[in-house]
């Protein structure tokens, strides 16, 4: 069974007829057929986890067909240690997405769950695809629901936000498509990825497609200096839109520089390395410094999410096989925390329409089990032992402390920032007595709201206590990485 | 005399003459015999064009005046589907101006007829003679609603510079045909091989000749007329202008730069760049800042020419033509799927003009994600291909004329590939911006959206054609590139 092209089209031609025969008349039913849709897309990719193979770095579930026959391009899927992670979180994140919007849309619901559905399917699409052209297409469709998402149903400032998202991406993401264009020049008319893997190179040519890759994958990362549109993507995005860019569309940034820049330009990664690591650590302390200041809850988990990439970077860049698989298993758990992050955000601006910490106060007291659950996923934001977010900084710190034990102790300092800026948010918001009417009004979850939540606490702590099928599934893939970079291809 | 090859052509001049009879006696202010006869005439050529394209046979005719190769099929095939459409779209329009009569369809007949003569040209009159015809047909489309003072000026702007331009290109083809001797493409491409030839005549020539068809096309500096023509003339007749001629502007160009004067093609390759990124730059600033939409897809017109101007750079790359065919049939893809989107896009805003009111202003498109969701979605996907954002078919042009570029691997045209995303970038914002205006904002205008069956299902089909030429280029891309390199075996 073609799974792959299964958990992608499954959810794309879904949401294209949710499109076509959905209208708001019939909304309970379209919210339905969503759900129904976006639990058999996730259902589609547990195989894919289950009958993983761990003991090899070969990509596995391959399909390959010819595409566009003219400049060979074929629509080549597959998965490895690498990747695999990826496309379940993917759907599920969409299932909570529909969940998430249940009673909190109620314009436009075909149109809104539509466009989550088709984004999942892109999405899962890019961490799939193994052919430079596929992932480029994947890669820039998923602008334009997103686009439409933060435009139609964002907040005051949508309008703004969505250009800048989307001019912002494109910019970066138009020199890659040079790049892979060259790159299928000097392969001589391919545009298989693992092909470019092999391909020697000289360095000069190495050194400009790192840069072209790096412009477009810094962007979605996003790295400092160009991680501006992050946070106004976010504050005006629906809840379900920041859930998605936060806990998979920044994945796509830092999964571009280990499927692309790595692999494919190991020399000039290894001559540029430093500056990858100086951007980290500026993303790591000065960002979280940021996030420190910010009166908008979104806002600043939007700067914690920067704060959060750059550890991700951070580990890729040390090429220590503890480091690099402590930044993927902290995408994901990035994915997990930061998704429920915006969530319990979402919760609360349903109910009193405000993002602003000053807002609120005392939480605690009306909405006991909300708060609950809120306090946990802060403190797996600050990576506390036994939540997922612990894993990975624990494993990028380590690793970066056999480079480096001054580059590691300034990343370690996260630990201070984020306690900080995270804990004193939650100190603000849900501590204290309740600070106005709007607090002490305060309603407490419903059985759909914590079944979400529940559901996000639960796996967050599973993947802190219990990290070892995440990392045993990487650690091949990783392994056969570092050892191919390790290598020089220069080419005369 | 191979009367075979000139059929299509034949058959249509017939065709237009029955149908400008036929017309005399219909009373029906409808038109619906005239309208049946024309979709019925052309759907004739039509069969015709893809019966020889399908036999892919290369024939001379009339002294080798007209060719009949792939590339005349394929392209008259795409102009007449164009003119079909068009005619679909323009005719609820026309009737509810007062412009649908008889000359309407007569004369896009023989525009068609024109566009096939340039087409199928194999002779420097023969070229003349088809731009000639279609331009004509043209002017007096364009002029056809003539109280309207805003289309009489854009008539008389598009007369005169029309005429410039045809100047313009006579000249350069007289001296070509003084310094060569000879009026047929393949004669002066084996007079200009020689190397006998005085090089200043045949330079200045060039320059005319680039000089001419860049008028036809739209090109930077020569951009002049494509804004007050398309914002002035009725947008049926806009459509008219911008479709299916701008296949025949490319045919020409092809035919005269490369097929007569590719021993010159270091000279007119430097000065298509310079027309070309001149376009791109000029094209996309200034549409940013129009509010009609019609003079924005103006400038828009004209940074997508810049581009497809770029796929015949790097056709001779220093004096070696392994890239030519790749080069050629990109720029043939480019302008075949620009046309498919232009159509759609002007379809679009026929549909929503009414009765007295035009839909003209970006902001006439305020809310229609409410108004209509389904042709919302239809032109923001037209949108999106104009701006080159995958799965739709803009950008697998761009890809295209992109990867003829970088392939080349000489260091100028490999940046001249990164100037033209970053300027296409640009452009990215101002098609964003009508998708904006539909979905964003609130209606302000809130009729419902009427059309016709037939409009409204063609438009439907356009829509998906632009999408699933997204998800599966590879037939089409064929097709172009089968054209160019049987072009280049005969």
């Amino acid at each position: 069974m073609p799974l792959l092209s299964l958990a992608i089209w499954l959810p794309i031609l879904a949401g294209v007829l949710l499109l076509a025969f959905g209208r708001d008349d019939r909304a309970p039913a379209v919210r339905w057929a969503a759900l129904i849709a976006s639990i058999a897309s996730f259902l589609v990719t547990v195989p894919v986890v289950t009958g993983f193979d761990n003991t090899t770095a070969a990509m596995q579930f391959v399909e390959r067909h010819a595409w566009i026959g003219r400049f060979n391009v074929w629509y080549q899927l597959g998965v490895d240690g690498i990747s695999l992670w990826f496309v379940p979180l993917t759907a599920f994140i969409t299932v909570i997405v529909v969940v998430s919007a249940w009673q909190v849309i109620t314009e436009r619901v075909n149109q809104y769950m539509g466009a989550f559905l088709i984004l999942s399917g892109l999405l899962i699409g890019v961490f799939c695809a193994l052919d430079g052209l596929l992932f480029y297409v994947f890669f820039e469709a998923t602008l334009i629901p997103m686009y439409l998402i933060i435009g139609v149903w964002g907040g005051p400032r949508r309008v703004y936000a969505a250009f800048k998202f989307f001019l912002y991406t494109l910019a970066g993401s138009l020199l890659m498509l040079v790049a892979l264009i060259y790159l299928y020049y000097k392969s001589g008319g391919s545009f298989d990825i693992l092909v470019w893997h092999r391909l020697p190179l000289p360095i000069d040519a190495q050194v400009l497609l790192f840069f072209a890759f790096f412009f477009a994958f810094a962007v979605k990362v996003p790295m400092w200096p160009v991680h501006t549109w992050l946070p106004d993507a976010h504050v005006e995005a629906p809840t379900g839109g920041s859930v998605v860019l936060a806990a998979i569309m920044l994945k796509l940034g830092a999964y571009g520089f280990i499927r692309f820049s790595l692999p494919i330009a190991p020399d000039a990664s290894h001559r540029w390395a430093w500056l990858m690591i100086a951007l980290s650590l500026i993303a790591v302390v000065y960002i979280g410094l940021v996030a420190m200041v910010q009166r908008d809850m979104k806002k600043l988990v939007a700067y914690s999410s920067i704060a959060h990439m750059g550890f991700v970077t951070l580990g890729f860049f040390t090429f220590n096989p503890l480091a690099t698989t402590g930044g993927l298993v902290q995408m994901i758990a990035h994915g997990f925390v930061s998704g429920a992050m915006f969530l319990c955000i979402g919760v609360l601006y349903d109910r009193v329409h405000s993002r602003e910490i000053s807002a609120y106060g005392g939480v605690v007291n009306t909405m006991p089990r909300f708060a609950a659950l809120a306090v946990f996923f802060a403190m797996a934001n600050v990576g506390l032992p036994g939540t997922a977010g612990f894993v990975g900084e624990w494993m990028v710190i380590l690793g970066t402390v056999k480079l480096n034990f001054w580059i590691a102790a300034i990343a370690a300092s996260t630990l201070i920032w984020g306690a900080a800026y995270t804990l004193w948010m939650v100190k603000r918001v849900y501590f204290g007595a309740p600070a106005n009417d709007d607090v002490r009004g305060l309603v407490d979850v419903d059985r759909r709201e914590f079944a979400m939540l529940g559901v996000l606490a639960v796996i967050v702590i599973a993947m802190g206590v219990y990290p070892k099928p995440v990392t045993d599934s990487m650690q091949v893939s990783v392994a056969e990485l570092l050892r191919h970079v390790a290598q020089p291809k220069l080419a005369p | 005399m191979n009367w075979l090859a000139v059929t299509p052509i034949i058959v249509l001049l017939v065709l237009a003459g029955v149908v400008a009879l036929a017309d005399l006696w219909v009373r029906d202010p409808a038109r619906l015999l005239t309208y049946n006869l024309t979709q019925g005439s052309l759907g004739i050529v039509g069969v015709l064009q893809l019966w020889f394209f399908s036999e892919g046979m290369t024939h001379y005719a009339m002294q080798r005046m007209v060719v009949a190769d792939p590339m005349s099929h394929l392209l008259g095939l795409f102009a007449t589907l164009a003119m079909m459409v068009t005619l679909v779209y323009a005719r609820p329009y026309a009737a509810s101006r007062d412009i649908l009569r008889g000359e309407l369809f007569t004369l896009s007949m023989f525009s068609l007829l024109g566009i096939l003569v340039m087409i199928g040209a194999n002779n420097f009159l023969t070229v003349y003679l088809g731009l000639e015809l279609m331009s004509l047909s043209l002017y007096a489309l364009v002029a056809m609603r003539r109280d309207d003072i805003a289309a009489t000026e854009a008539a008389m702007k598009y007369f005169v510079l029309g005429a410039l331009a045809s100047g313009f290109l006579l000249y350069g083809l007289s001296m070509m045909y003084g310094a060569t001797g000879s009026l047929e493409l393949s004669e002066v491409y084996k007079a200009i091989g020689t190397g006998q030839i005085n090089k200043a005549v045949l330079i200045l020539g060039t320059v005319f000749i680039v000089a001419g068809l860049a008028f036809k096309l739209g090109a930077v500096p020569f951009h002049m007329w494509v804004p007050d023509v398309y914002q002035g003339a009725p947008t049926a007749m806009t459509l008219l202008v911008g479709g299916a001629p701008k296949l025949a502007a490319f045919a020409i160009s092809i035919r005269l730069l490369v097929e007569s004067m590719s021993g010159l093609a270091v000279d007119w390759q430097q000065m298509l760049i310079v027309l070309s990124v001149a376009s791109m730059l000029l094209g996309n600033l200034a549409a940013i800042a129009q509010t009609n939409i019609k003079r924005m897809l103006a400038y828009s017109t004209i940074a997508q020419v810049g581009f497809m101007l770029l796929g015949l750079v790097p056709g001779v790359v220093s004096g070696n033509t392994v890239s030519a065919g790749n080069a050629y049939s990109s720029a043939m893809f480019y302008v075949v799927t620009d046309v498919l989107t232009t159509l759609g896009t002007f379809g679009v805003i026929m549909l929503i003009s009414r009765a007295g009111h035009e839909a003209e202003m970006i902001d006439d498109f305020r809310g229609l994600a409410r108004r209509s969701p389904w042709f919302a979605g239809v032109m923001a996907v037209f949108m999106f291909s104009l701006a080159g954002i995958p799965p739709t078919v803009g950008f697998y042009a761009k890809f295209a004329v992109l990867q003829a570029l970088v392939t080349t691997n000489v260091a100028g045209l490999i940046w001249l590939a990164v100037a033209a995303v970053l300027l296409s970038l640009l452009g990215a914002y101002y098609y964003l911006r009508v998708v904006k205006v539909m979905y964003f904002d609130e209606p302000v205008d809130i009729h419902p959206v009427v059309g016709g069956l037939d409009v409204r299902v063609l438009l439907s089909l356009n829509g998906a054609a632009v999408l699933l030429l997204g998800i599966l280029p590879g037939g089409l891309m064929q097709l172009c590139a089968q054209a160019v390199v049987r072009m280049f075996a005969t």
